[in-house]
């Protein structure tokens, strides 16, 4: 935490979401990442003379979607509006955005900063717009030169702007964080900041505590990682801090965050919303998002991740910890949930269950995006859980059987079995053997019978090394115990 | 009272990237305030109690499919370009943002 000062740091988020439509915003070029430089560019997006934009109507979907799961309301009619600057990655010179009647307002998201209390933060909007082009970083030949890709120039983008109710560097990451969990659940943002996917703008001014009105804020952009903003905001709260106590006055300004020297540096003036002259895009009239389209919607919405969480810790009754590592990503819910399907309300076994998944499965699991690649089948884990759950295997077996089907398509049960694993919890075999221990070893069953209990240590080890290991523990202290009597 | 001066010039100027010289700049002004003018003999027209209007005939936003559709080809897109190198458009230098 950022010890106290007497200037309060004030703090708004802008993210840019890519939706993960096929397709562009306002065209049919596809919107795949990674391909080759200026393959996926049409009239449209290349802004030539004569071509007219078509909403695409995936973007529609996914945008209220959003909406919905963050409590905006949905504005039943709203504008696309054109938003003119010139910069070399904007073919058109103006970017096809919304202004004053964005598809949707007043939302809201439930935040849990490190080392501070839950609590709720607004959302002022949320609006449509497209993506610009790409700078192809080393092509250029010339100083004073820039090369182009247009691939991405018209990806259908979402716009969520915060309010500016986050106090400190400890809740943008929180924030971000919720939102992102939150976009990638809903499947309509793969949440990847290094490839810029999910891309965040930091408002930051600071005030003296006590008052109202704002300070002059800066806007920091750059920031592609979690770490960045909480460095970024900590070196710029600092910053900002210094400035107000020596009674410095700036202009509003864009910075830009400099990661390998630890500190933002100015990038330019910022621009009224005058300059840009926004005016109601004469090609693409009002998007009607009527009752039905939003139930529609409202109907697809999947279970969200504090739901989720929620419905583990209270009624499986599992630690807060361990629900939010398997609700962390989607998938990672999704397959373990199909692990607690095998025994449904066991509050037990979702223990062990969470328990396995957590020390031996996620060490091995990969995520990009929205893409988790497990070392390990749920219909495998249900089978190997299964096996320790039946007292077949002990769960220390179970690691070595795990490590042994990871990574193939192995049926835990048939290698248990043809590596003569079974733990062996039938009775009658062990009783069998636990009475010749005993008859061998007289003087230590008499030691036992004579109160030395902890003897029992001395019998049960001798079943272990009999059975190398497999005899079932529990049965073994059972049998003992009464043979011993 | 002119309905543009010096000032709203350099600023329209420098938003649309334009450099004018000293001498241009009393030129410009003088034939920006006549267009003003002529565009302002619109507000003589009574628009007392009427919606204003962006769009004309068509009422909602046409949705299109997510489909793929095919893209240009890029040896012919790259060709109407002023410049290129390797596989890009040659721009002026600029920072992503």
């Amino acid at each position: 935490m950022t010890a106290p000062t007497a200037w309060e740091p004030i703090i708004g988020l802008e993210v840019h979401a890519q939706l993960l439509t096929r397709t562009k915003i306002f065209c049919g070029c596809a919107t795949s990442f990674g391909a080759e430089p200026n393959t996926h560019v049409c009239p449209v997006c290349l802004g030539l003379p004569g071509a007219l934009p078509v909403l695409n109507r995936s973007a529609a979907e996914m945008a209220v979607r959003t909406a919905l799961a963050l409590g905006c309301t949905v504005r039943a009619r709203s504008v696309f509006a054109r938003k003119s600057y010139f910069y070399p990655d904007l073919p058109k010179g103006y970017q096809i955005s919304q202004f004053d009647l964005p598809f949707s307002e007043h939302g809201h998201l439930d935040i849990e900063p490190e080392g501070g209390e839950p609590r709720r933060v607004g959302i002022t909007r949320i609006h449509l717009e497209e993506d610009a082009g790409k700078n192809l970083h080393g092509v250029a030949e010339v100083p004073g030169q820039s090369v182009i890709d247009l691939n991405r120039a018209g990806t259908p983008l979402v716009e969520i702007v915060g309010e500016p109710d986050l106090r400190g560097p400890e809740d943008a990451v929180a924030y971000l964080k919720k939102l992102r969990s939150i976009l990638v659940a809903l499947g309509v943002n793969d949440g990847n900041l290094e490839e810029g996917s999910f891309r965040c703008d930091v408002n930051v001014s600071v005030r003296r505590r006590g008052t109202e009105a704002f300070g002059t804020r800066v806007e920091i952009k750059n920031i592609n990682s979690f770490r960045h903003v909480q460095r970024g905001l900590a070196y710029e709260i600092a910053r900002l801090t210094d400035l107000a106590e020596r009674g410095e006055t700036f202009r509003q300004h864009t910075r830009q965050w400099d990661d390998e020297r630890g500190r933002t540096v100015f990038l330019r003036e910022k621009e009224g919303s005058d300059d840009y002259r926004y005016f109601p895009d004469p090609d693409l009239p009002a998007l009607v998002l009527d009752e039905a389209f939003v139930a529609a919607q409202r109907a697809q919405l999947p279970e969200l991740p504090d739901a989720r969480r929620h419905r583990l810790t209270s009624v499986l009754g599992l630690p807060t910890y361990d629900a939010d590592l398997l609700t962390s990503h989607p998938r990672i819910g999704d397959f373990f949930e199909e692990i607690l399907r095998s025994r449904p309300g066991d509050g037990a076994f979702a223990k062990r269950a969470a328990n396995f998944v957590m020390t031996e499965v996620l060490a091995g699991t990969t995520t990009h995006g929205l893409e988790v690649s497990f070392p390990i089948t749920s219909s495998q884990l249900v089978e190997l859980l299964g096996l320790v759950e039946a007292g077949t295997i002990s769960g220390k077996q179970a690691k070595d059987v795990y490590a042994a089907v990871q990574g193939t398509d192995r049926s835990p049960k048939s290698w248990v079995e043809s590596q003569g694993m079974a733990q062996v919890s039938d009775a009658s075999a062990l009783e069998t053997i636990c009475q010749g221990l005993i008859d061998q070893n007289p003087k230590q069953a008499s030691a036992y019978r004579a109160g030395k209990t902890n003897m029992l240590g001395f019998f049960v080890g001798g079943v272990m090394r009999e059975t190398k290991g497999s005899a079932n523990p529990v049965v073994v202290n059972e049998i003992l115990l009464r043979l011993l009597a | 009272m002119p309905l543009i001066d010096r000032a709203q010039v350099l600023h329209v100027a420098k938003l649309a990237r334009l450099t004018l010289a000293d001498d241009e700049v009393p030129v410009i002004t003088a034939q920006l305030e006549r267009i003003l003018e002529h565009i302002a003999q619109l507000s003589e027209v009574d628009t007392e109690g009427v919606e204003p209007t962006a769009h004309v005939g068509v009422d909602r936003l046409p949705l299109r499919e997510d489909v793929v559709a095919p893209s240009l080809d890029r040896a012919a897109v790259l060709a109407a370009a002023p410049d290129t190198v390797g596989h890009g458009f040659v721009v002026p230098a600029f920072v992503e943002e």
